[in-house]
């Protein structure tokens, strides 16, 4: 604990050795700004999180540069625009360790990529009286979608529950897999406990069931090392927006065979082989799911935010943020009345709380004077506010610029909302 | 933070956090429910009707403390108001709220304690909670249907 006090207590972080986050800090513009007079201090990162310089200038140089549509011309910068793509997708599969590029789709993001899987495979897995099984802590991208092909299909919902801890119940979501489970989705990370989920041995008996898995990674990719491979997952999602990349990107990973099996989402450009009025065939992974112009300079950038992340590494990545969750814990714990929601044994970068008599709506105007960002409400994830029977929380979410001194502010701000409305 | 005490004057905080009228009227003759999915607010305001006249009016729910407060104090100003008067005040209010002035004219029903609420002007986001009740109301009054008594 001592290196830990040291590293992160006030200021002194900024000098650590083990992880310059001064020197980081420089990287991202935003970041130096200031917000009604205050400096702004960014703990809204599970909703987006900021872009580092080298995103911003990967997207600005496609643009002034190499702007050009991809796989369609035999010009100059069509060829550079498909590499710079295709270069990305490459770093994609590296970053989640899939075994082949064509594993890796483009999409719009983390909703994008889980109602592509339930629109396609989905509608060929599940049928009459059979079931998909979720869990309580769901974003609403991974109920919806299901709910919908179960009111197609006359399915079943299940949803494993959640303790008070906000960690799932295995004993329970073992239970619910059952001869007629289809399909599995389930977050890695939830967005509003910080819950990291034991994802492998999930995988692992819905595996031993026969059972498909999707893992809705939106949280779990900014922070932690994720290995498809060594997960098994049958299908992986995330949005490049929470990875310090743009907005309008994400990423679909599936099996090969899985993929290859599965009929097309969207019909269009790209994703054929050959039309005649007649027939058309469809083109090979990946390109069959990517019907259409694709957001190509937003995949240029999702590549140079993996470059960025890789830079950093996301061991110290996930060291640095466990510390700084631990000192925001500490710290937020120790203010009376306030009681943090979600806290489990595994948990990454989220603090979700509410504080007696003071709505989180109002927590969030006083700390947005204090130029404090955080976010305020159901977050995407009704079902889990209703199981913990609050009407919305206040969620600070980290991001690995963030600083001791941050959480020492957000504490202040916290006391300010107390004195003020308490 | 003096945008803050305007926004949280002593008015409003001692509605939220004690709020008049919190309660269901039995014999309501309209009622309906408001929802703000963007904060979670969630009110239902019950109104009692003599003729054109607002007999009584209440309000049950949870949320921040400017609905809250708005709901309540908006509980206070109605009774015993016509319902031309009710439609009156709330365009007024709106218009305080939003910064587009408070709408005062000769003849114009005075907006008495709901001036307290001029400070959400500088928070625009906040709007939608100050509005909330107001806008349930008029659906309540509007929803001749859902007279309680009937269901
Ligand atoms: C856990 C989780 N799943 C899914 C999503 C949806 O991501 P997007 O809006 O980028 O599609 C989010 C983002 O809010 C999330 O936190």
């Amino acid at each position: 604990m001592g290196i830990a006090r040291d590293v992160l207590n006030g200021t002194r972080c900024e000098r650590s050795v083990r992880f310059a986050v001064e020197k980081i800090r420089q990287d991202f513009p935003v970041l130096s700004s200031s917000v009604h007079d205050k400096p702004l201090v960014y703990l809204d990162n599970a909703a987006t999180s900021q872009k580092p310089r080298a995103v911003i200038e990967a997207e600005a140089l496609f643009y002034s540069r190499n702007c050009s549509n991809i796989h369609r011309g035999v010009h100059e910068l069509s060829e550079r625009a498909t590499k710079c793509y295709e270069d990305s997708r490459t770093k994609v599969q590296q970053f989640l360790n899939a075994r082949e590029s064509r594993e890796i789709i483009f999409v719009r993001g983390t909703t994008e990529a889980i109602n592509l899987v339930s629109n396609t495979f989905g509608r060929k897995q599940v049928g009459a009286g059979d079931e998909v099984l979720i869990t309580a802590m769901e974003h609403h991208s991974n109920i919806v979608p299901w709910q919908i092909l179960c009111e197609e299909k006359g399915a079943r919902l299940r949803v494993a529950p959640v303790n008070d801890r906000g960690e799932i119940v295995f004993e329970e979501f073992e239970k619910l897999l059952g001869a007629r489970t289809r399909f599995v989705a389930l977050v890695h990370v939830s967005n509003v406990l910080g819950t990291i989920n034991p994802v492998r041995e999930m995988i692992e008996a819905a595996h031993r069931r026969n059972v498909p898995v999707l893992l809705d990674g939106a949280q779990a990719a900014p922070h932690l090392k994720v290995d498809v491979q060594a997960l098994d997952c049958d299908f992986y999602a995330f949005s490049g927006h929470k990875l310090y990349g743009p907005t309008g990107v994400g990423v679909l990973y599936g099996k090969a065979g899985l993929l290859e099996a599965m009929p097309p989402y969207q019909g269009g450009g790209d994703m054929i082989r050959s039309v005649t009025f007649e027939k058309t065939l469809y083109n090979t992974l990946p390109y069959k799911f990517e019907a259409g112009t694709p957001n190509i300079a937003g995949s240029i950038g999702l590549g140079a935010a993996v470059d960025y992340v890789n830079e950093i590494g996301l061991e110290s990545i996930r060291a640095y943020e466990d510390e700084l969750l631990a000192y925001g814990t500490r710290a937020l714990e120790e203010i009376p009345g306030l009681r943090i929601i979600g806290t489990a044994r595994e948990k990454a970068g989220v603090i979700s709380f509410v504080i007696e008599g003071i709505h989180p709506h109002d927590v969030g105007t006083v700390l947005d004077q204090e130029g404090i960002a955080v976010r305020t409400g159901h977050h995407c994830a009704q079902p889990l506010m209703e199981r913990f029977k609050v009407p919305a929380t206040t969620r600070a979410s980290l991001a690995f610029y963030n600083t001791a001194g941050e959480i020492d502010t957000l504490a202040a701000g916290i006391r300010k909302v107390k004195d003020l409305l308490g | 933070m003096s945008d803050l005490r305007g926004l949280y004057q002593e008015v409003i905080l001692d509605h939220s956090k004690r709020p008049r009228n919190f309660r269901a009227l039995e014999d309501a003759d309209y009622h309906a429910e408001g929802y703000n999915p963007l904060c979670g607010d969630r009110i239902t305001i019950y109104v009692k009707l003599e003729n054109d006249r607002i007999s009584d009016v209440s309000f049950q729910g949870s949320g921040c403390a400017i609905s809250t407060s708005s709901a309540s104090l908006l509980t206070e100003t109605l009774k015993g108001k016509t319902l031309g008067e009710a439609e009156a005040l709330f365009e007024r209010f709106h218009a305080l709220v939003t910064g587009k002035g408070n709408g005062d004219k000769p003849g114009a029903v005075p907006l008495g304690k709901l001036e307290v609420f001029s400070g959400v002007a500088e928070f625009p986001v906040r709007v939608k909670c100050a509005t909330l009740a107001w806008h349930t109301l008029r659906s309540a009054l509007a929803g001749e249907a859902k007279a309680v008594s009937t269901e």
